[in-house]
């Protein structure tokens, strides 16, 4: 692999830039491998590498019927955090978030992981108190977490309205300092070039059409471009993973519902961190060229279309106007939608199937893109080894007929 | 007036010279005239410096004449009326404008970041990702450094004070597009008597007529479009907007507009509260949609080809025409297509001296070639424009022969001395609307664009944006589209003739991408596609190279298309030089999906009304201004608003809490539970549908009893609670949280018409009708005595957990004898047009009492007391009943929804979190709420927590302080010793108690 | 926005309806009789199909009432909107199969 450094792009750029070796190949898939990865997300390309770099295996495909990156890993608004309540959940992300520490120089592309810092505004006592619950969670967890004041928030979010008298008046926030936003494309081709130097064949525009299951044992795919055996699948495709698991006669506990975004135009730095308001639900950040990147809320009803609904993009601005009234006048730029595979429990299932050597890996919902490094590398033990690591082993199919739900879905809707 | 508008023609164009303004640019000031927008007005002051692209600070002017422009990108006004990122070519001049514009430092004309232009080389396509990685700790430095330079146009500084509004619209057919096309089409549909919305992003309608534009039907073609114009506007049913951009195209034919209703110097003046609306958002359902909103011209693309001076040769038609603006002396008109031959003869019908038309094709233009010459303009045929010279205003242009080689080299045999180079690379129709629509494209070798093909909701294109080409041939496509419709519409249709037009045959157009230079694609000067990106042909190849090789890699990559213009201008040349470079015909290459916005659309706009107060209004009971007028503070719960304590003096939280709980004890309180959702059940088969949702045994209460009830959800965690009260045989009234009550009714309702339609049920929410005073502690039962009961409240007659119909102070009501508090209480339910004049009466009365006013601070406190939990404070969606102690309310006798759950395995755990209660070990400190458990101090992360504190509160009545947790099997661990932990202070150390600490045996709510 | 045919009061915009989930879920008649698996396929298994999809919607800003509709999942085109006590026809999908087999 071409090491990239500042040096390197000074040599290169005196060879007028015709020097630069390509960033993943475009083999031609073989017969058979040791492991396939379905999907070439980010979640996918980490598990390849991870697969490689972690457990010896290199004779690895992953199959993208697309082009890499080119679902949720390029449609989502680039929030990293860990700073979950239950301590499963925590302490994947937080291995996550570790990874994503020292993700640029492991593999040698700059992700543009940036520690912006993530405020999670309290609107209400009842928030206020989750906070409090959630950030000493945190704490006792090793993960980063403080609880901040309106004066704090005023100094640290200049144009954030902490007026008391707004609708639904900031009564403070979490900030998990060591959060904040990476680069979503070049998570995914930083992954695939370093994957690819592993020797792991990246294979685009490859669906796949089929599972062969065998007694009981995932045999192979078939595929757009012919039969591929494994005897080790890896299924990573998010909003389509209800799809895949009909080919293999698994049902998933999975539902697939359209996820909005959108951003502004980019404009002069305003916003150096990033904002999340579960109360109003809007998220927002400022991009590294100036755009406003902004998250809707989700879609009620099922949905594969990678569009969603115009009043969805009006409530989040409605939010977003609310908490920060300077932005009414920025003009939005524009706006796309993924598809979240969404577990009931708003926790990713990272597991073992009743099939033999056949893994999936999804309902990340509305959150992944932070889980992208953790998630590929626990999905790899577990394919590499057949069993769960103990951080994903929460993360089972097992755990929806037993009931042990990781909920943080419930640890946030509430009534009284 | 007129002074130094140099450029401005002395007549013609569609400006009002009697009305000159004034407005200035980079605080300098200038003359312009009504009808201008801020790029013609800057143009005729002679101001081609107008910007700096994005990552290489080059020196930028005008491009285009509209939505393309990627150059243009201005700040307007200041403060609060500050808005960024118009394009000067949109803007409409308005008396005083001050513009700016948005990148260079520390001017336009002088800026500092220029000299990033000199490392272009190292600055190639995605450099940031090789580079800036060591030191580590380093990134956030290089990305300050980044971050510095982003952006085009500042956010205003204070609050919008600008009104926006939203409004629903339903129509047969809509035309998006008012040029001849759209008109037509509208005109067909309107004629036929369908309800039609015309809209047009323009202050005029006549699209393409504004700027070029013979003769229709014998007469001056802005005149035919104002004959039609005014035709629609008398119909009845036909709704013209201008200035009106239809910007999304989503599914069932839903469409949205951006209007812009008043100018901002019409509306600065006004006073806030009459400010009219600024804009507005249309939400469109039409039956069918004509989409003609035109095409875009394409710059070529050749060395230098961004230099202030070189534009779009329609863009310099339409200032001359339209704006009697003069962009340049002498002029080269470069091409590849016959279109540009029109704007040769507008420019030596102004006067200027067109040095050459540069054509790419050997065999010239079709019969327009022949009225040029006719006019004195040299014709270059088989030629190129290889490269310009010149840098903050272009010099002069490099002629080449083409070879039909695009990756060969070329010597430049002539350079021609101008000020002006008017391009045009073809046109791209506008498909945004067609593809946002989920419409097919299909790529047209013979006019190498991509045209709308199948769609996939009900529309159509017309016009320009389908590829037609002269204004005739887009009349006739536009009645065709309106044909269509009327047709679709199932309306008889109106015989209309195609007006007539003069009709010149042209040549046909011939692919030019890249045009080649004296040096190799990687070692020429720049050659952009994307302006604003500062996206080249290397940029590009070196995407290849490294195998980016999928449209959208090389668009991300390179970002290409990825700024304001959203690629009109660029992403076509971009993609035909990607499939060039890859070897490819462009259709395998592919086009991208275009999303909303087609431009982009200001917040407000998004937002409407519901801003500020609107924003989910808040919902006050009918108690809401005592409590404001009696000083309480509000605490928001669910959409309400709740007093949470009733301060008096100079008291805070903690006072006031603690007088107003040991009035309760003491004597009496009053509070109002009006929140509390409120549900009105009957029918004949109620017992039976109550017994399927609720745990307890519905059925085993007689009617005038009231219950606690929980609700679980099919998982089994508990999901909301409150009284139930049976009213009579097949009538029962339901109580919810606060919070809870719109999804409970939901709920319930979904359950009884999908689950059980056998069941004659009528549901029925009384939230609003009816308001809870609640009146609690031991004087209770004297106070409403006082007040005149004309029921007996004494505990035989009316026994707790009971309820009664009376009539109290002569007004009717409802009392349960059910509370809280764990005291004697009633909850008075009363029509709420009468509840404040009872409150009054109640507060008068009780006067010798000291009756108390208390908020939601001291109704968690009392209940806590009692060990009650509060559904979504105690609770989190992951608690069950058992775990929580109720156990005793679940019916072994029946099925009800959730309980299959509570058998599941890890609903038996003995080592879930239960309810307990705790007291801190000193007796005094008040243990943080939300401070998570450990057995242990001093443990290492991560710590195993065994639990959270859910409420917690000094007690007044106790004379210490409480607070209730979910400890993992805390019901067995009474005695032991937890240690609270909460960030920032030291653990406290709790001892595990019963969750009933005030009067565990219930004894004062029985007397 | 779509535009979905409540079977009583007529088309009506998405923002007159919240979206209740698949239809056609039966509550088991004897839940205690299920195993955890199968309880846990009742309760959390849906089919999440990629096209057409019958699902409740309820008409919760005009008639409050639930019904059916079948709407094709990529597309978001909508076949029909059915009360709960009509007959659901076939769907499209199924009477392909249906004839493929001669039924």
């Amino acid at each position: 692999m071409q090491r990239y450094s500042a040096f390197s792009l000074l040599r290169n750029a005196l060879g007028h830039n015709r020097n630069w070796g390509r960033v993943w190949r475009s083999p031609e898939p073989k017969q058979g491998y040791d492991a396939i990865i379905v999907g070439g997300g980010g979640h996918g390309l980490a598990t390849a590498y991870y697969l490689a770099k972690n457990h010896g295996m290199s004779n690895i495909a992953v199959l993208e019927k697309g082009w890499i990156g080119g679902g949720n890993t390029g449609r989502n608004t680039t929030i990293v955090r860990s700073n979950y309540l239950w301590t499963e959940a925590a302490l994947l992300y937080e291995k996550s978030m570790q990874l994503w520490e020292g993700l640029s120089q492991d593999l040698n592309y700059n992700v543009m992981f940036s520690q912006r810092g993530v405020y999670n505004l309290g609107h209400s006592l009842q928030d206020m108190r989750d906070i409090e619950r959630r950030v000493n969670a945190n704490r006792l967890n090793g993960i980063d977490a403080e609880v901040v004041g309106t004066a704090e928030l005023g100094k640290a979010i200049p144009h954030l309205n902490i007026s008391p008298g707004a609708r639904y008046p900031v009564l403070g926030a979490s900030l998990q300092r060591r959060g904040g936003v990476a680069r979503h494309d070049a998570v995914a081709w930083g992954f695939a070039r370093a994957a690819d130097a592993l020797g792991v064949d990246i294979i685009e525009q490859c669906a796949v059409t089929g599972i062969d299951v065998s007694g009981g044992k995932a045999v192979g795919v078939q595929t757009t471009r012919g039969p591929i055996a494994s005897d080790r699948i890896g299924v990573v495709v998010a909003g389509h993973a209800g799809v895949l698991a009909q080919m293999a006669d698994l049902r998933l506990p999975i539902e697939s519902h359209p996820l909005q975004a959108f951003v502004s135009e980019p404009i002069r730095p305003v916003l150096d961190t990033v904002v999340m308001s579960g109360a109003v639900h809007g998220y927002i950040s400022q991009s590294d060229k100036g755009e406003l990147v902004i998250g809707a809320g989700i879609d009620a009803y099922n949905g594969y279309g990678q569009r969603g609904s115009f009043p969805v993009i009006e409530h989040a601005m409605q939010a977003i106007v609310e908490l920060f009234p300077v932005f009414s006048r920025v003009r939005m730029l524009r706006l796309w939608g993924g598809i979240v595979d969404v577990a009931p429990d708003a926790c990713p299932i990272l597991s073992k199937t009743p099939v033999e050597g056949l893994y999936f890996n999804c309902g990340w919902g509305t959150g992944g893109f932070k889980a992208t490094p953790g998630s590929g590398w626990a999905f790899a033990h577990t394919m590499a080894h057949d069993e769960a690591h103990e951080l994903n082993a929460p993360f089972s199919l097992e755990r929806f007929s037993t009931g042990a739900l990781v909920d943080e879905h419930g640890a946030a809707a509430v009534a009284h | 007036m007129a002074a130094g508008q140099a450029n401005r023609l002395p007549e013609g164009g569609r400006i009002d010279r009697s009305r000159p303004l004034r407005f200035s640019f980079n605080g300098k000031s200038y003359a312009g005239y009504a009808g201008d927008t801020l790029a013609s007005a800057l143009l005729a002051n002679g101001v081609s410096l107008v910007g700096r692209s994005f990552k290489l600070r080059r020196p930028r002017g005008i491009v285009g004449g509209g939505a393309e422009e990627p150059n243009a990108v201005m700040q307007l006004g200041e403060g609060a009326a500050a808005r960024p990122n118009l394009l000067a070519t949109q803007v409409e001049l308005e008396p005083g404008l001050a513009a700016r514009g948005t990148r260079g430092w520390p001017s336009t004309r002088f800026d500092i970041g220029a000299a990033l232009d000199g490392f272009g080389r190292i600055l190639g396509a995605g450099f940031y990702y090789k580079t800036f990685k060591y030191p580590r700790a380093w990134w956030k430095l290089y990305e300050h450094v980044i971050r510095r330079a982003a952006g085009f146009g500042k956010a205003p500084d204070s609050p919008d004070p600008d009104r926006y509004e939203h409004r629903n619209a339903h129509c047969d057919v809509l035309v998006a597009g008012g040029g001849p096309a759209g008109l037509m089409a509208a005109l067909m549909a309107a004629r036929a008597g369908a309800r039609v919305i015309l809209a047009d992003d323009d202050v005029e309608f006549g699209g393409s007529l504004l700027v070029g534009g013979d003769a229709i039907d014998g007469i001056p073609a802005m005149d035919w479009v104002a004959r039609v114009v005014a035709e629609l506007r008398q119909m009845p049913d036909c709704r013209l907007l201008s200035r009106g951009t239809v910007f999304g195209y989503h599914d069932h034919n839903f469409l949205t507009i951006a209007q812009r209703c008043v100018r901002e110097s019409d509306i600065a003046a006004q006073d806030q509260a009459r400010r009219p609306v600024a804009e507005r958002l249309w939400r469109v359902r039409a039956k069918r949609v004509v989409l003609a909103q035109g095409a875009f011209e394409r710059p070529l693309v050749f060395c230098n080809n961004d230099r202030p001076g070189v534009m779009l040769a329609t863009a310099v038609s339409g200032y001359i025409r339209r704006h009697a603006v003069l962009p340049g002396r002498r002029a080269v008109v470069f091409t590849n297509n016959d279109s540009a031959y029109r704007t040769a003869i507008d420019l030596a019908g102004a006067g200027a001296e067109v040095a050459a038309i540069v054509d790419s094709r050997p065999g010239g233009a079709g019969a327009i070639e022949q009225r040029v010459k006719e006019l004195g303009i040299p014709v270059l045929p088989g030629h190129v424009v290889s490269d310009v010279s010149g840098r903050r205003r272009v010099r002069g242009a490099g002629i080449a022969r083409w070879t039909g080689e695009p990756w060969s080299t070329v010597e430049i045999t002539l350079r021609i001395d101008c000020d002006l180079v008017a391009v045009s690379g073809g046109f791209s129709p506008a498909v945004h609307l067609h593809s946002q629509a989920g419409g097919k494209l299909e790529w047209s070798e013979s006019q190498l664009c991509f045209l709308p093909a199948e769609a996939r909701q009900s529309h159509d294109s017309a016009g320009a944006g389908n590829g037609r080409q002269s204004t005739g041939d887009c009349l006739a496509d536009g009645l065709r589209a309106g044909t269509a419709a009327t047709v679709e519409l199932g309306l008889s249709r109106p015989e209309i003739e195609i007006p007539a037009t003069e009709e010149v045959p042209a040549a046909p157009i011939e692919a030019l991408w890249r045009v080649p230079a004296v040096k190799d694609a990687d070692r020429c000067p720049k050659q952009f596609i994307d302006f604003q990106n500062d996206a080249t042909v290397a940029d590009i190849r070196l995407a290849v190279r490294e195998g980016y090789r999928n449209v959208e890699h090389v668009k991300r990559y390179t970002a290409l298309g990825f700024g304001t213009d959203q690629g009109k201008l660029g992403n076509i040349n971009g993609m035909a030089i990607l499939a060039d470079a890859l070897g490819k015909p462009i259709p395998e290459v592919g086009t991208t999906t275009f999303r909303p916005a087609y431009t982009p659309v200001r917040f407000g706009t998004v937002a409407g009304e519901s801003v500020g107060e609107l924003y989910d209004p808040v919902r006050k009971t009918a108690l809401h201004e005592w409590h404001e007028a009696a000083g309480a503070p509000m605490e928001a719960v669910g959409q309400w608003h709740r007093p949470w304590y009733f301060p008096r003096g100079g008291e805070d939280l903690h006072a006031a809490v603690a007088r107003e709980c040991l009035a309760v004890r003491n004597s009496v309180g009053i509070m109002d539970a009006s929140t509390l959702g409120k549900i009105d059940v009957r029918g004949p088969d109620a017992v039976n549908f109550l017994e399927r949702v609720y745990t307890h045994n519905v059925g085993r209460m007689k009617p005038g009893r009231c219950a606690y009830g929980i609700l679980l959800g099919e998982d089994g965690m508990v999901m909301d609670d409150g009284v139930m009260a049976r009213l009579a045989e097949d009538r029962f009234y339901l109580t919810t949280t606060t919070g809870g009550a719109a999804h409970v009714l939901d709920w319930l309702e979904k359950w009884l018409q999908t689950e059980w339609p056998e069941l004659e049920v009528y549901l029925t929410s009384l939230t609003e009708q009816f308001s809870t005073l609640a009146v609690a502690g031991p004087n209770s039962r004297k106070l409403l005595e006082k007040l005149g009961c004309d029921i007996p409240l004494d505990r035989e007659s009316f026994p707790f957990m009971h309820v009664r119909t009376a009539t109290l102070a002569g007004i009717p009501v409802s009392l349960f004898r059910v509370g809280f508090s764990g005291e004697l209480a009633f909850e008075i339910n009363i029509g709420s047009q009468f509840a404040l004049d009872l409150w009054r009466k109640l507060m008068d009365a009780g006067r010798e009492f000291d009756i108390t006013p208390y908020g939601t601070e001291t109704m968690h406190v009392l209940r806590a007391e009692k060990g009650f939990v509060i559904v979504g404070h105690d609770t989190d969606g992951s608690v069950t009943p058992v775990d929580l102690g109720m156990n005793w309310l679940l019916s072994r006798e029946k099925d009800f929804l959730g309980k299959r759950s509570l058998a599941r395995p890890d609903c038996l755990r003995e080592d879930r979190k239960q309810l307990v209660g705790l007291l801190s070990r000193d007796g005094c400190t008040v243990i943080p709420e939300g401070a998570q458990l450990i057995e242990r101090t001093g443990q290492a992360t991560p710590v195993p927590m065994c639990g959270h504190v859910t409420s917690s509160y000094p007690s007044a009545s106790l004379g210490h302080p409480i607070a209730l947790a979910l400890v993992t099997g805390g019901r067995g661990r009474k005695g032991e010793t937890l240690f609270a932990a909460s960030p920032g202070r030291e653990p406290t150390a709790v001892e595990i108690v019963s969750p009933a600490f005030y009067d565990p045996g219930g004894e004062r709510q029985h007397v | 926005m779509l535009l979905i045919e409540c079977p009583w009061c007529g088309p009506r915009a998405e923002t007159e309806f919240s979206h209740g989930g698949e239809a056609g879920i039966t509550r088991p008649a004897n839940p205690d009789a299920l195993s955890d698996a199968e309880w846990a396929d009742y309760l959390f298994y849906r089919s999440n199909p990629r096209g057409a999809h019958r699902e409740l919607w309820n008409h919760a800003r005009g008639c409050r009432r639930w019904f059916v509709v079948e709407r094709d999942t990529v597309t978001n085109r909508i076949a029909g909107s059915f009360r709960l006590d009509e007959a659901l026809p076939v769907p499209a999908s199924a009477a392909g199969k249906q004839a493929e087999q001669g039924d």
